[in-house]
Parts: C-alpha cells; structure tokens; sequence
C-alpha cells in the first residue's frame, strides 16, 4: 500500500465519522452561517458589505476551521484512538495527508454553502468560476494542512482548544491576503480590476499550499509519536 | 548552567549600559536633526536597532531550534536558548512596533499603516507570542522540546511568506537606508554612526540578556528536577518504616 492510499484510509475513517456524527453538518456549518449574519448585522451597509465580501467569506472560513481542527482531534481523544492510530503501522505522512484531506473536504462543503450565503446575502454576482474554484481549493489545502499540524501538536494539551488559534490563525494570514485579493479581483469588486490579475495570487496561494503541505508531512510523524 | 563565564557576563551586562549611554548622548545631542523629519528621526535610533535586534532574536531562536531536531546536536541546551531568545525576540519586536507608531504619527501622520513590514512584524509578534504560550505548557522535557522546535520553525518559515505576501499591496514604508549603496547620499555621516551605533549597543545587550535569561532558565529547570527528587525520596522515606513494620512477624 503506498502512502496516498494509506491517507485514503485515514481519511475516510475521519469523514466516516463525520457523515454518522453529522458534526459538522449540524455544528460547524451553521456556525459559519451564523459569522455570516453577524457581520452583515455589524455593517448594516450592502455597498459596504459587497466591497469586503471576500474578506469576510475567508475569515467565516478561517474560523470554522478552527473548529474543524478541534473536532478531527477530538475524536482521537476517545477510547485510546490515538493510540491505535500510532499502533496501526500506518505511515505518519500518510496520516498528516489524510486527516488533512478529511479537514479540507469538510472546509470544502463549508465553504460552498458558505458562498451561496454571500451570493444570497451579500448581493454578490458569481464571475470567473474558476478562478474561484482553484483559489478556494489552493487556500483550504494551505488552510487544512497547518491547521493538522497544529491540530497534532497541540493534542493532548488541557490548553488545545485555546491554543489552537493562537498558533495557527496568524501562520494562515498570509493564505487570508491571498485568497481575499484573489476573490476580488475574480468578482471585479474594483473598478479597473480584471479577472486575470488574480493568477498570480492563485499561484501565491498554489506556492503556499505546497510549502505547508510539505512542512506537515515532514513534521507530522515525529509529533504524533511523540504527542 | 551557563552561556558565557559569570567574568564575561558581568562584563558584557557593562559593555551594554555603556554602549547605551553613548547611543543616548550620540541620539540626543550629538546628531543633528533631519531635514524633514527634524527631532523625529531620534527615535529611529532606537527603532531600527530593536527591530533588528528582534529578527536577530528569532533568527537564533530558529537556528536552535533546527539543532534541537537534529538528532547529533540534540541538548536541552538548544531548547532552552531558543525560548530565551524568543522572548527577548517578542519583546524587542513589541517595542518596534510601540516606537515605530511613535514615529510615524509626526512623520508618516499615521499611527499605524497596512505596509508590509508593518503587517509582518505584527503578524511576527502574534506568531511568537503563541510560541512562547506552546512553552509555557508544562510536559516531558524531550516532547516538549521536539513540540516547540517544530512550531518555532513554523513560525520562522512563516515570517518571509508574510513579508512576501503582504508585499504585493503597495508599499510606503521607507526603503532601507543603512544597506543601500548610496548611503552617503540620503544620510548624514554622525546619523548613518548612530543608527550603526545603535545597532551594535542592542546587540551587545541582546548577548547579555540572552546569557541571564539561558541562565534562569536552566536553574528553573534543575529546581523542577530536584523538586522531583525531593518528592520520591520523601515519598520513599515515609513507606519506608510502613514496610519494615509489615515485614516484622
């Protein structure tokens, strides 16, 4: 078996979990809906609510993953789960990959629902799909990657669920800028902007994504041995 | 137990305050004052050298951590230089930030502006600010060694990215006066001496902090462990005559 269909595994254990527990369907997605409203309460203003729509989307994300990560920990709380996970003889990359995979599949449907939340709410008319689309995924690899980092280090600790965003919420702002200047520019919120000056913010966001995910795969075995 | 020799330290802790007190006379009176930003510019001599005295900081605090990871180089020397160095690296880092909006209130007429450096040296002072909240978490030594060298060089790796990102919206921070190759052009020589002055004054200070605070730490450190020892033999001592009495017929 090599280390993607290892990941695979752990992944759809970790989704498994979620379809049967419906977590994230009942907990962590209205949450996101609920940031959503607030901000629309707390500026009150459609012009002004259009204009910084990708930067609320992309923080209402940055917070429910924060949740995301604090669940897929949580689980291997239980019953000795980590424990097994460690004994399972499963590569360390390979779970890194597929915890990670599991969190960004989850930010994924969050943050589809999510974008029809803005669509609906915040007046905003969907263009450029596809720059959208890469930008989105390019973030949440970026996203889901360190928060699984951080995630494994900190489990364990009596002090994760406060500790958690502290760590990870200002390695991910550089991901913030990207995406938040990439959907812009894909929305034409600007005056004189063009779809096409947000590729090299995707390929920023794509450089990121890699640079995380190779750091957390070189990590991530040492800390859950060690954890 | 210790960096430098307890001569050297005491020496060095001299060194600072005296390099200090000429910074102060040099930054004060000696200098004169800019041509825009007349007595403004004073407050850069102590700006610039903290700012780099905190890079300087978190540069250390990365190289220690990567020898802690490396498994031939691996001591709990290491860890405790990079945890010292970090704070020395947040606090050096917060006062950037304080006197660099001191600055550019009069100069740029702001408090606070979205430029790059600004934006990384704050996103800098958060990432390290949850380094050292990742130290404070008590565990075994060697865990919490290996924990805490991996979120450091996180961070470090984290602070270019930032830089580079933030980068890319439109920059009014100064460019770089000291490393430019026309600096005889833009600054006068007394200025351009005090900046390197100061330069220098921080890091002599950066030295000796970092040598009393390796220090408190490692006598931190050995008082856990003698406290642990202390707690077993006392533990010991008390079963002990409980046995004895048992084993008696």
């Amino acid at each position: 078996m090599n280390v993607f269909q290892e990941a695979a595994i752990v992944a759809g254990k970790d989704l498994r979990i979620e379809a049967r527990s419906r977590v994230t369907m009942t907990q962590i997605l209205p949450f996101g809906g609920v940031v959503l409203l607030l901000f629309a309460f707390a500026l009150d203003q459609k012009k002004i609510l259009r204009q910084v729509a990708p930067g609320l989307f992309w923080v209402c994300v940055l917070l429910a993953a924060l949740l995301a990560v604090s669940r897929s920990f949580s689980i291997e709380q239980q019953n000795g789960a980590r424990d097994g996970l460690r004994l399972s003889g499963l590569d360390g990359a390979a779970v890194f990959l597929g915890k990670a995979g599991a969190i960004g599949a989850e930010l994924l449907v969050l943050e589809l629902v999510l974008g029809i939340g803005v669509v609906v709410l915040y007046g905003i008319a969907p263009a450029s799909i596809g720059v959208l689309l890469l930008t989105a995924v390019a973030a949440t690899v970026s996203v889901a990657a360190t928060g699984t980092l951080y995630g494994v280090l900190a489990a364990g600790l009596r002090v994760r669920e406060t500790l958690v965003p502290l760590l990870l919420l200002p390695v991910v702002a550089p991901v913030l800028f990207g995406a938040t200047r990439a959907f812009e520019l894909a929305l034409h919120l600007h005056p004189h902007s063009h779809a096409s000056d947000a590729w090299p913010w995707v390929g920023m966001l794509s450089l990121f994504a890699v640079i995380y995910a190779s750091a957390g795969t070189l990590a991530f075995g040492t800390l859950l041995e060690e954890s | 137990m210790r960096l430098l020799g307890r001569r050297a330290t005491t020496a060095l802790g001299a060194a600072s305050l005296v390099a200090l007190a000429v910074l102060v006379y040099l930054g004060l009176w000696a200098s004169p004052p800019d041509v825009n930003q007349s007595d403004g510019v004073r407050l850069l001599y102590l700006h610039v050298p903290s700012a780099w005295l905190a890079y300087l900081a978190f540069f250390v605090t990365a190289i220690s951590s990567a020898l802690y990871l490396w498994p031939r180089t691996r001591s709990v020397v290491w860890d405790l230089v990079a945890g010292a160095s970090a704070e020395i690296g947040v606090m050096f880092t917060a006062l950037t930030l304080v006197l660099g909006s001191l600055w550019g209130r009069p100069v740029w007429g702001v408090w606070w502006a979205w430029d790059a450096r600004l934006v990384t040296t704050a996103v800098m002072f958060f990432l390290y600010l949850g380094y050292l909240a990742l130290r404070r978490i008590p565990g075994g030594a060697e865990v919490r060694g290996k924990r805490c060298a991996i979120a450091a060089l996180i961070a470090f790796i984290d602070v270019p990215i930032v830089h580079f990102s933030v980068n890319w919206w439109r920059t009014l921070h100064q460019e770089g006066s000291i490393f430019n190759d026309e600096m005889k052009a833009h600054i006068h020589g007394l200025m351009a001496f005090t900046l390197v002055w100061g330069v220098i004054a921080f890091t002599v200070l950066y030295v000796y902090l970092l040598s009393r605070r390796y220090r408190l730490a490692a006598i931190e450190e050995q008082m856990e462990e003698r406290e642990i020892d202390r707690a077993i033999a006392e533990r010991i001592e008390r079963d002990t005559p409980v046995l004895e009495a048992g084993a008696r017929p």
